[in-house]
């Protein structure tokens, strides 16, 4: 068999060189894949399981200066850990909410947008009550975890993480 | 050993054992793929069996629309994947020997596979284990070469086509290739 024409590669005569799937080999593939998939997803789930964070316990740390953020301002801090940021947000003069910065869709950080008294998520838009983190509109299906905070003096302190 | 099978037309009898113990085959279903040819029905009780040459470059393959005939890598060229023949009759003209036939029932081509059922698991052809007078013979190139005077070849041509078989062809000793000119067959029936 000299020269063959393009084509002939994909229709080879050589028995060997055929590359038919049949519809066994099909099914296999797609019930071993199915498998595949049971058993990456369900694994992950028992690893993050065997794995999860304990609750942080109660660490309570002074965040910002009372007076530090202006009404419809933000301030980005760090809580319970230095891995965990958080957003500081001042409502109204005497309102202040604090919420985790990442999104509970795909971990992206979310910004205030005090024009629309919103909390968004630019990567899939993805939108949170400011009020108290519920899911407005988006992908996200939990609420952001809060911050709950205290005000001690002139400081304001933040005493727990509330899952919503 | 390499086995081989060689076909010597002369000494056939025209005793039909090939054609009845091919049909016996399981993997046909009662089909023979043996044709038991008259040489020159008018002439001659002369009988020649055909059985597929497996060509080292088979037409019938090259003009399957359908993908549908496949050789092993012995050499084999597979009679027609069933769940791919469409039944147009591309190989049955193309093949220089006649081997291919299209059976209707089926709407399929069927043909001689050298019974790749048996010889893959060392077992002689259908045909070969029945045939008396070994003008269908599988077996090693020494022996035969030992036992006759015709020598094997496998070279064939017809007009400018020029086709190299698995299969040998026992001929006169000082024959290199079968040259068939069809138009001299169609001038003397003429």
């Amino acid at each position: 068999m000299e020269s063959q024409p393009k084509w002939r590669e994909d229709f080879p005569i050589n028995w060997e060189e055929d590359q038919a799937i049949t519809r066994r080999e099909f099914t296999k593939f797609l019930a071993f894949t199915s498998c595949g998939f049971f058993l990456g997803t369900g694994g992950t789930a028992v690893w993050e399981w065997a794995h999860r964070r304990e609750p942080a316990g109660t660490v309570v740390v002074p965040i910002a200066q009372r007076d530090e953020v202006p009404v419809g301002g933000v301030k980005v801090f760090r809580y319970p850990t230095a891995n965990d940021p958080c957003i500081l947000i001042r409502l109204a003069p005497a309102q202040l909410v604090a919420y985790s910065q990442t999104c509970t869709h795909l971990s992206c950080p979310v910004h205030y947008e005090a024009e629309r008294r919103q909390i968004r998520c630019p990567c899939h838009e993805g939108y949170f009550a400011v009020e108290d983190g519920r899911v407005l509109a988006g992908p996200p299906r939990r609420p952001l975890p809060r911050i709950v905070l205290s005000i001690r003096g002139a400081e304001i302190w933040a005493m727990e993480v509330k899952q919503g | 050993m390499e086995m081989t099978f060689f076909i010597d037309p002369s000494r056939c009898i025209g005793c039909q054992a090939c054609v009845q113990a091919c049909a016996e085959c399981d993997t046909h279903r009662g089909q023979s793929m043996i044709h038991l040819e008259y040489v020159d029905r008018a002439a001659s009780p002369q009988t020649a069996p055909v059985v597929c040459m497996h060509c080292e470059d088979p037409p019938c393959a090259r003009v399957c629309p359908a993908d549908a005939i496949k050789q092993t890598k012995e050499g084999i060229v597979q009679s027609a994947d069933r769940t791919r023949c469409i039944g147009c009759l591309n190989c049955v003209l193309a093949c220089p020997v006649g081997v291919p036939r299209y059976i209707a029932r089926i709407d399929q081509m069927m043909k001689c596979d050298m019974c790749s059922d048996r010889t893959s698991i060392g077992k002689k052809p259908m045909c070969a284990t029945v045939c008396p007078s070994e003008a269908l013979f599988y077996g090693p190139r020494e022996e035969i070469e030992k036992r006759r005077r015709e020598r094997p070849i496998n070279t064939l041509i017809f007009g400018r086509q020029v086709v190299k078989t698995k299969v040998q062809l026992m001929v006169a000793p000082h024959i290199e290739a079968l040259d068939f000119d069809v138009a001299i067959f169609i001038h003397q029936h003429k």
